[in-house]
C-alpha cells in the first residue's frame, strides 16, 4: 500500500494475526494503539486457568518497544529512569518507571539490556516524544522498534517444559528476569524470563517473518501440556493478582494529564523501591526528594475485601464514613479464593490496620444492590507461587 | 405598545439576548437593519437551489448550556460533527488530520515520527487551556480595580481556577497568552508541514502572522468548543449557519418577543444621561428603557450615538477600538463534487476543511501582503464543501463550497475596494484551489466573493472584522471591549452591549448574548434565567 494510503487501514493486524484470529472464536476485539487484540478467545475462565495451571499465550505485539544504544545510552537511561541502571547487567530485565521533572510517573515498564551497551525500553503507551525530550544532550540513538519486533508472552507453569520441547536447549536454566538467545529457523529469538502474571512465564521476541512459524512450534510442543492463546481479560486477572499496576487504569500517566492533581509519584504508587536516590541525577530527583520530605498525597494499597461481590469502581471510606479513596482494579481472584483490589487512597490512609470499608453495587437479576464490606490492607502479593523464582524451572 | 427592551441588531447574540430577556418575562423588540436575520450566522440561496452560509459556515463554539436552556433542538437546529482537515502539499503530498487517534498520529508520523507522538502533549496542553478559559465564557468578567463585593468574588474565583492549574501550567498559561502561534507550536513539533496544518487557526480572522504574539490565544479560541463533550470539534449546523440564528429566534419568539426586519437603528436617543430609546433610519422612534446593542463597539459609539453625549475617553476608546479587516470569503455553487487527486478516492478528509499552504513561511508572508494593503497573493484558505455533509443546502449531486481567505486588506493599497479588486482577489482565490483540483473551475456555477468593503456593508462589522473586534490581550476578558466596560453596561443608564465585540469574543457562541443578558435581568431586579457553565472536574 502506498504510504499515502495508510487511512484506508485503521488498524493494524499483529504478526500473529492469521493463527490468533483463527482461534478467535468469539471475535471480542480492542484497539490497543495501532493493532486489534483479542479480549478473549474462547471463554475468559479457561483462558485464566490456562495461565495458572498449564500455560497461556498473550499476543504482545502492539506494546511501545524502543531501542536505546550509542555511547550514552547507560547515563541516558540513569537519567530518565528512577532506578539505577548501572546495575544493570547484560542479558538482564528490570522493572521500572519514568517521571516527569515534577516526580509524576509517565509510565512504567521494562528495560532490556541486551548485548553490552544496547538496551530495549519497553511501555504500554508511546513515548517518542519524552524519550527524544529527555535525549538532548545524549550522544545516544533511539529508535521505535514496536513494529519491528513480533513478541509473544508464554506464561504458566508448564510454560519452561513447552519452550524446553520446543527445542529451546537450557532453557529451564534461565533466571528471572534474565534474558538469553536461540536460534530459530536462522533467525534469532530472543527470550526473556518476565511476563504480567506473577507466575512462572517468558516473553520470546522474534522478527516478525517468523512469527507464525514461532507460533506453530509453541503450540505444537504444548499440545500435550496444554497450552492456550489467551485475551487481555484473562491477562488482566492474572496482572491484579500479581499486584500489578496499568497506565491508564491504576495511574494516569502524567502526560496525558489534563487536570492538575491527578497523577501520581511513583511513592504514591506503591514503588518507592523503584526510586534511587543515590544516583545524583535523574529526571524528577528534586521533586521526589522534597516529597520524601513533606510525605505524599496517595496511597496504591491492596486490598483484601470481606465478602464475594468485587468491589470494581468502588469508594473506600474510612471508620468515619468519610471517603477517603477509590478502587482502581478490583476482582474475585479464583487461584487466591479472595475478593481483592487495588486502590489508591488519600494519605495516611492505607496502612496494614486501617479501618476501611469499600461500597459495592452489585446487580443480580437486574436488581441493584449495595454492600459496605470491610477491606483490609494486604501487604504482600495476593498470589506469589514459588515456581515464579525456582531455578532451575521445573515442569509443574 | 410600550417595550421593556430593544436589541439593536438580529444577530445571534442580539437574538440570544433578546431570547434570554423575553423568557425572563420581557418584553422585548429586535431591531434588524437587513431583511433578514443572523449577521454573521446566516443562510441565504443567492443561486437558486443552493444555500450559502454566508459568513460563519462552522459550529463549535456555541455554549451548550444555552442550546439546550433555550431548546434550541425543538427550534430546529441540529449541529452535525465532520471529520478532521487536510493541508495539500506543493510536493503532491497532504498533511492530514484525521479524526482517528491511531490514523492521526500515523499521519504525521508519515512527516514527523517525533511529531506523531508530540501531538500527544500539544493535544494535552492545549486541552488545558481550554479548560481553563471554557469556566469563564459563561461569566461576567470581573472588574479588577473596584471593591464591589460581586467583583471581589469573581476575581477570587478567577485566581482559585488559576492556582487549580498547578505552579507548571500556571507558568504555561501566562506565557500562552502572549505568544505567537508559531511559537507556540516550535515547542512541540520539527516539521514545518505540521505546524503549518495546525497553525491554521491561530490567524482565522485576525490582523496578525503566524509569528505574532497573541495568535496563540486564537488558536485556543477556536479549539475551546465541543459538539457533545467531544472537546474541539467542528460541525455543521444543518441548513447552514442561518439555523442557529433561526433557532434562537424560534425561542424568542416561543417567549413572546418580537423581531422587525429593515428596521436599521440611525441613533440611540439620550435624555437626561439615560437612554430612552432608538431613531430608526426611517425616522421613527421607539422608546424602552433599555436598550441593548449587538453592533460592534466602533459603531455602537460611534454611529449611534451622538458624540456629544458621550465622555470624551469613551470615544477615544471607541475611536482606538482594534477592530482591523483581514479576512474575505468566496461562496460557490458547484455542479458536482470536486475531485482532490492528492487525496485519492474516498478520503475521509473530503469533508473535513481543506488548505493549501504547507509552509510557515508562506503563511508569514501572506500576512506580509496584508501589511502591504494587498490580499494575500497565496493565501491561507478555510475551504470546506458542507453538502457532502449535510444534504440540504443544493440539490442532489451538487455542492456549496465555503472558502474562508484570509488576509484581505481592509482597504486596497488605503484606497477603497472596487468591484474589480474583489474580482481579482476571487481569482486568486479559485486559482489556489485550482491547482490542487482539476476539474474544480469547470464545476462552478456562481460565486459570491465578500471582501471587508461587503461584510462591512451588509452584516455591519467594522472593517469586515469577523470577531467584532481583534482577540488580543488588550481586548480580552475585563478589557473587552474597553476597561471599565467588561461588564455588558454602556456609559449610561439602560445602554448595553451583548455583540462579539463583548467577552468571550467572536464566533457563534451565543455567551456575550447571554451574559449580557444576566447582566440586565440583575439590573432590572428580576429572577436569572441564564444558564451557568457545567463544570467537567
Ligand atoms: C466571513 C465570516 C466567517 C466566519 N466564520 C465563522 C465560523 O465558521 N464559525 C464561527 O463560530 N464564527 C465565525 N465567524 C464569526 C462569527 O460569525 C461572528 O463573530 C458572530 O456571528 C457575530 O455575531 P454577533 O451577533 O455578535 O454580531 P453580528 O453577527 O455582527 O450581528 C450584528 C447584527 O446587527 C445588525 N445591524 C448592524 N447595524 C445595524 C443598525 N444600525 N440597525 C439595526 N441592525 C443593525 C447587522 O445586520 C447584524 O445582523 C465568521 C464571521 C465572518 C464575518
Amino acid at each position: 500500500m502506498n504510504q499515502k494510503e495508510h487511512f484506508r487501514k485503521f488498524v493494524y493486524q499483529t504478526a500473529f494475526d492469521s493463527r490468533t484470529s483463527r482461534l478467535n472464536q468469539l471475535k471480542a476485539v480492542h484497539r490497543w494503539k495501532d493493532y486489534l487484540v483479542a479480549d478473549a478467545y474462547e471463554d475468559v475462565a479457561l483462558e485464566y486457568f490456562a495461565m495458572r495451571n498449564s500455560t497461556g499465550v498473550f499476543d504482545l505485539c502492539p506494546m511501545t518497544k524502543h531501542k536505546i544504544s550509542g555511547p550514552d545510552a547507560l547515563d541516558y537511561l540513569n537519567r530518565l529512569l528512577t532506578r539505577d541502571v548501572s546495575k544493570l547487567k547484560p542479558a538482564r530485565v528490570s522493572y521500572c518507571v519514568w517521571c516527569d521533572d515534577d516526580g509524576q510517573v509517565i509510565d512504567d515498564g521494562t528495560v532490556f539490556h541486551m548485548r553490552e551497551g544496547e538496551y530495549m525500553l519497553c511501555s504500554q503507551e508511546r513515548q517518542l516524544d519524552w524519550l527524544s525530550i529527555s535525549a538532548l544532550g545524549f550522544d545516544v540513538t533511539i529508535e521505535e522498534v514496536t513494529h519491528d519486533i513480533a513478541a509473544l508472552a508464554v506464561q504458566g507453569p508448564t510454560s519452561c517444559a513447552i519452550l524446553r520441547d520446543m527445542g529451546l536447549a537450557n532453557i529451564e536454566k534461565l533466571k528471572p528476569f534474565g534474558i538469553t538467545w536461540f536460534d530459530f529457523e536462522g533467525s534469532e529469538l530472543m527470550v526473556s524470563r518476565t511476563g504480567f502474571t506473577g507466575d512462572l512465564g517468558y516473553e520470546v521476541w522474534i522478527e516478525p517473518a517468523k512469527a507464525e512459524a514461532l507460533w506453530d512450534a509453541l503450540f505444537a510442543a504444548g499440545r500435550i501440556r496444554g497450552i492456550r492463546a489467551i485475551g487481555t481479560h484473562a491477562l488482566e486477572m492474572t496482572r491484579i493478582e500479581a499486584g500489578f499496576i496499568q497506565a491508564g487504569v491504576d495511574f494516569l500517566p502524567a502526560d496525558s494529564a489534563v487536570r492538575h492533581g491527578r497523577t501520581r509519584s511513583p511513592f504514591e504508587l506503591g514503588l518507592s523501591w523503584l526510586v534511587d536516590f543515590k544516583k545524583p541525577n535523574f529526571t524528577g530527583r528534586q521533586a521526589l526528594l522534597a516529597e520524601k520530605e513533606r510525605g505524599s498525597r496517595f496511597n496504591l494499597v491492596k486490598l483484601d475485601i470481606e465478602g464475594n461481590k468485587p468491589a470494581k469502581d468502588a469508594y473506600i471510606y474510612n471508620g468515619k464514613n468519610k471517603v477517603v479513596g477509590t478502587v482502581t482494579s478490583a476482582m474475585w481472584s479464583p487461584t487466591a479464593k479472595a475478593n481483592i483490589a487495588l486502590a489508591s487512597l488519600h494519605a495516611p490512609w492505607g496502612k496494614p490496620g486501617d479501618d476501611l470499608y469499600a461500597e459495592i453495587y452489585y446487580q443480580r437479576e437486574l436488581k441493584w444492590n449495595r454492600v459496605k464490606a470491610r477491606a483490609t490492607v494486604v501487604e504482600g502479593v495476593f498470589f506469589d507461587p514459588e515456581r515464579r523464582k525456582v531455578t532451575p524451572a521445573r515442569d509443574y | 405598545m410600550k417595550h421593556d427592551a430593544i436589541v439593536i441588531g438580529a444577530g445571534h447574540n442580539g437574538l440570544a439576548n433578546a431570547a434570554f430577556l423575553a423568557k425572563a418575562g420581557m418584553k422585548v423588540l429586535v431591531l434588524e437593519k437587513n431583511p433578514w436575520i443572523g449577521g454573521a450566522a446566516v443562510s441565504r440561496e443567492l443561486h437558486e437551489g443552493w444555500i450559502y452560509s454566508n459568513c460563519s459556515y462552522v459550529c463549535s463554539l456555541l455554549r451548550p448550556e444555552i442550546y439546550r436552556n433555550l431548546n434550541l433542538a425543538k427550534h430546529g437546529l441540529q449541529v452535525i460533527p465532520y471529520g478532521g482537515g487536510v493541508t495539500f502539499l506543493r510536493n503532491g503530498d497532504i498533511m492530514g488530520n484525521y479524526i482517528d487517534h491511531d490514523v492521526k498520529r500515523r499521519e504525521i508520523a508519515r512527516h514527523s515520527k517525533r511529531d506523531a507522538d508530540a501531538y500527544h502533549r500539544f493535544s494535552r496542553d492545549v486541552t488545558r487551556q481550554c479548560r481553563f478559559i471554557r469556566d469563564f465564557l459563561l461569566r461576567t468578567p470581573p472588574d479588577p480595580t473596584s471593591f464591589r463585593p460581586r467583583d471581589i468574588y469573581e476575581l477570587l474565583y478567577t485566581m482559585k481556577k488559576f492556582l487549580n492549574l498547578g505552579e507548571r501550567t500556571m507558568y504555561e498559561t501566562i506565557r500562552f497568552y502572549s505568544m505567537s502561534v508559531g511559537d507556540y507550536l516550535d515547542e512541540y513539533f520539527e516539521s514545518d508541514m505540521v505546524k503549518a496544518h495546525f497553525s491554521g487557526s491561530g490567524i482565522i480572522g485576525t490582523a496578525l502572522g503566524v509569528y505574532s504574539p497573541g495568535t496563540a490565544y486564537v488558536l485556543l479560541h477556536h479549539y475551546m468548543g465541543d459538539i457533545d463533550g467531544s472537546a474541539g470539534a467542528w460541525g455543521f449546523a444543518r441548513g447552514g449557519m442561518g439555523s442557529v440564528s433561526k433557532a434562537l429566534a424560534g425561542a424568542l419568539q416561543e417567549h413572546g418577543g418580537e423581531i422587525r426586519t429593515d428596521a436599521g437603528v440611525d441613533r440611540i436617543i439620550v435624555n437626561n444621561g439615560r437612554v430612552s430609546g432608538v431613531a430608526l433610519e426611517n425616522g421613527d422612534e421607539i422608546h424602552a428603557d433599555i436598550v441593548v446593542s449587538n453592533l460592534d463597539p466602533k459603531r455602537t459609539f460611534l454611529k449611534l450615538f451622538d458624540e456629544k453625549d458621550l465622555d470624551p475617553r469613551m470615544v477615544e476608546r471607541a475611536r482606538n477600538f482594534k477592530i482591523r479587516g483581514s479576512s474575505g470569503k468566496l461562496n460557490i455553487a458547484l455542479d458536482g463534487a470536486p475531485d482532490f487527486p492528492a487525496l485519492g478516492e474516498n478520503n475521509p478528509l473530503r469533508v473535513g476543511d481543506m488548505h493549501f499552504v504547507d509552509s510557515m513561511e508562506r503563511l508569514e508572508r501572506a500576512f506580509d501582503d496584508w501589511k502591504n494593503g494587498m490580499w494575500s497573493r497565496d493565501p491561507y484558505v478555510d475551504c470546506l464543501i458542507p453538502t457532502l455533509t449535510d444534504p440540504t443546502m443544493a440539490p442532489p449531486g451538487k455542492h456549496f463550497m465555503s472558502c474562508f481567505v484570509q488576509y484581505v486588506p481592509p482597504k486596497v493599497k488605503g484606497k477603497d475596494w472596487t468591484d474589480e479588486d474583489r474580482d481579482a482577489f476571487g481569482k486568486v482565490v479559485i486559482d489556489q484551489i485550482g491547482r490542487y483540483s482539476p476539474n474544480f473551475k469547470d464545476l462552478i456555477l456562481h460565486v459570491e466573493v465578500r471582501t471587508p468593503r461587503e461584510l462591512e456593508a451588509e452584516v455591519g462589522l467594522t472593517e469586515g472584522n469577523i470577531f467584532q473586534g481583534e482577540l488580543t490581550m488588550d481586548q480580552l476578558m475585563f478589557n473587552r471591549p474597553f476597561p471599565g466596560y467588561a461588564q455588558y453596561r454602556g456609559p449610561m443608564k439602560g445602554m448595553y452591549m451583548c455583540g462579539s465585540g463583548t467577552h468571550p469574543g467572536g464566533g457563534v457562541m451565543a455567551a456575550p448574548g447571554a451574559n449580557a443578558a444576566r447582566e440586565i435581568l440583575a439590573d432590572m431586579k428580576r429572577t436569572n434565567v441564564v444558564p451557568e457553565t457545567e463544570l467537567d472536574d
